[in-house]
């Protein structure tokens, strides 16, 4: 059985169609990367799995449950397994690094306050934002504040995370970092699906690479697949323009 | 005139004419800090409906909208009309400072509605969904991420109002009311001199606005400092 298992799955913007008959899976522990032009719909994509955006149809099946997005406590079991990560790193401003990290596991999944803000401190350990703990959002750096949001997303211990393209808001000098710790929770049997403009990040740590473009997945494979012989011209086209530089 | 001024304030400062316009001050302070207290609580109600999208919550969202844009559109003293007229058939008997209070709720839920609105609507967009991807719920977005963060929006606009509002309480005194305005009125009347009675209630009225002003500057200061 398929972790997650994405089947024809459309989206709209208004008239527009974000994505247009989506199909992907992966299973447990693998990272798939999401490649592609902007406006392909690879963050549209990871909306739709967390339920920020409704699809208008398709099927996303999480464990062998099927998720209905219309119903609230569907959705709701969802988000209880997966975590996203976004561009804009989206941290609380109204609360210290400490507790941006502890609301949900205390607020939401009740755990109590001394074994949340352990488990907060060891992973801001690892993400080396420690010392950072009762810091508030603005006085951190974007590198710092997507760390920090790092170990939010994890802090729910979710069995898939979603990357919707963690660096790309970053100074170029703060990307290394941010990448560091993601390579570093690669082996952690966390399924991932990662948003990327990084090729030379997404080849190094993807089991496969999924090529996007106009809502649609173009071609799937493993790394060594879709960079050195892609089979579609746009993903040669996409792939060999990127690679130039 | 100067010497009729002198004359009279030994007089005018007397034990009665004091508690006379104490009382009259507290009324105008009762009706703002009751109504805009009342105004609070109501206007947070419908800015939060009002950002609501839940289906079921359709009809009162809409009445909600419809009150806000009535009652900020009508004077206040047309308000006051129309509460004495609809109260006194209805509930005979009731003091004036009463229909007077419950008019200054009618305002000021509809201009603090708004003003909370447009606080809870200055907290950008991912702040929401950030939470909505930690499954906080709609409330729990509110209160621990939104009204947190929209406080600092929310506050300098709603102490405006409320200085503003310690002075259109002066309104009432055209139903009757003995507020700081009508009381001022009253003691020239009895033959003080204009510029004790008036001058006594432009003392009152800066006595009222100006600590509040300053709270308010604090509150502020601490905020932005948060």
């Amino acid at each position: 059985m398929k972790h997650l298992e994405i089947r024809g799955l459309f989206s709209s913007y208004g008239s527009t169609r974000v994505l247009r008959d989506v199909s992907l899976d992966a299973d447990k522990g693998e990272v798939v990367s999401l490649i592609g032009p902007s406006g392909s719909g690879k963050s549209t994509l990871l909306r739709v799995l967390i339920g920020l955006t409704p699809p208008t149809a398709g099927e996303v099946t999480i464990a062998g449950e099927k998720v209905d997005y219309r119903n609230r406590r569907s959705v709701k079991a969802v988000r209880d397994r997966m975590s996203i990560v976004f561009q804009q790193y989206n941290l609380f401003q109204n609360m210290t690094v400490l507790r941006n990290v502890t609301v949900a596991p205390i607020k939401i999944k009740k755990r109590p306050r001394a074994e949340a803000e352990k488990n907060a401190m060891s992973l801001l350990k690892r993400v080396g934002m420690a010392e950072k703990k009762d810091a508030y959002p603005d006085e951190l750096s974007g590198g710092q504040q997507q760390r920090v949001a790092i170990a939010r997303a994890l802090a729910t211990n979710p069995d898939i995370l979603l990357l919707d393209e963690v660096t790309s808001a970053l100074d170029p000098e703060r990307v290394n970092e941010v990448l560091d710790t993601i390579r570093a929770l690669t082996s952690e049997g966390i399924t991932m699906l990662i948003a990327s403009h990084e090729m030379a990040f997404v080849r190094e740590v993807s089991t496969r690479i999924a090529m996007m473009d106009e809502g649609r997945i173009v071609e799937c494979g493993s790394p060594s697949r879709v960079f050195d012989s892609p089979t579609k011209e746009r993903t040669r086209d996409f792939v060999s323009k990127i690679l130039k530089h | 005139m100067l010497e009729q001024i002198a004359e009279q304030v030994p007089l005018f400062f007397g034990y009665y004419n004091v508690v006379f316009i104490l009382q009259a001050a507290g009324r105008t302070l009762g009706m703002t800090f009751v109504g805009c207290s009342v105004g609070f609580v109501f206007g947070f109600l419908i800015a939060v409906l009002r950002q609501s999208s839940l289906p079921i919550l359709f009809l009162p969202r809409l009445l909600g909208i419809a009150y806000v844009e009535t009652f900020r559109r009508i004077p206040f003293l047309v308000i006051l009309y129309i509460v004495l007229f609809v109260i006194e058939p209805l509930m005979p008997g009731t003091s004036l400072f009463g229909i007077a209070t419950v008019s200054v709720c009618l305002l000021s839920t509809a201009f603090l509605s708004e003003i909370i609105r447009s606080g809870l609507e200055s907290v950008p967009l991912p702040q929401i969904e950030g939470a909505k991807a930690l499954n906080m719920t709609g409330l729990q977005s509110l209160f621990m991420v939104i009204l947190p963060q929209s406080w600092k929006v929310i506050l300098p606009p709603a102490a405006a109002f409320v200085v503003m509002f310690i002075k259109d309480t002066s309104l009432a005194s055209q139903l009757g009311v003995i507020e700081m305005t009508f009381a001022g009125e009253m003691l020239v009347n009895r033959g003080f001199s204009p510029v004790l009675g008036f001058g006594a209630v432009l003392v009152c009225y800066f006595a009222m606005s100006w600590p509040l002003s300053r709270l308010a500057i604090r509150l502020e200061k601490r905020l932005e400092a948060s």
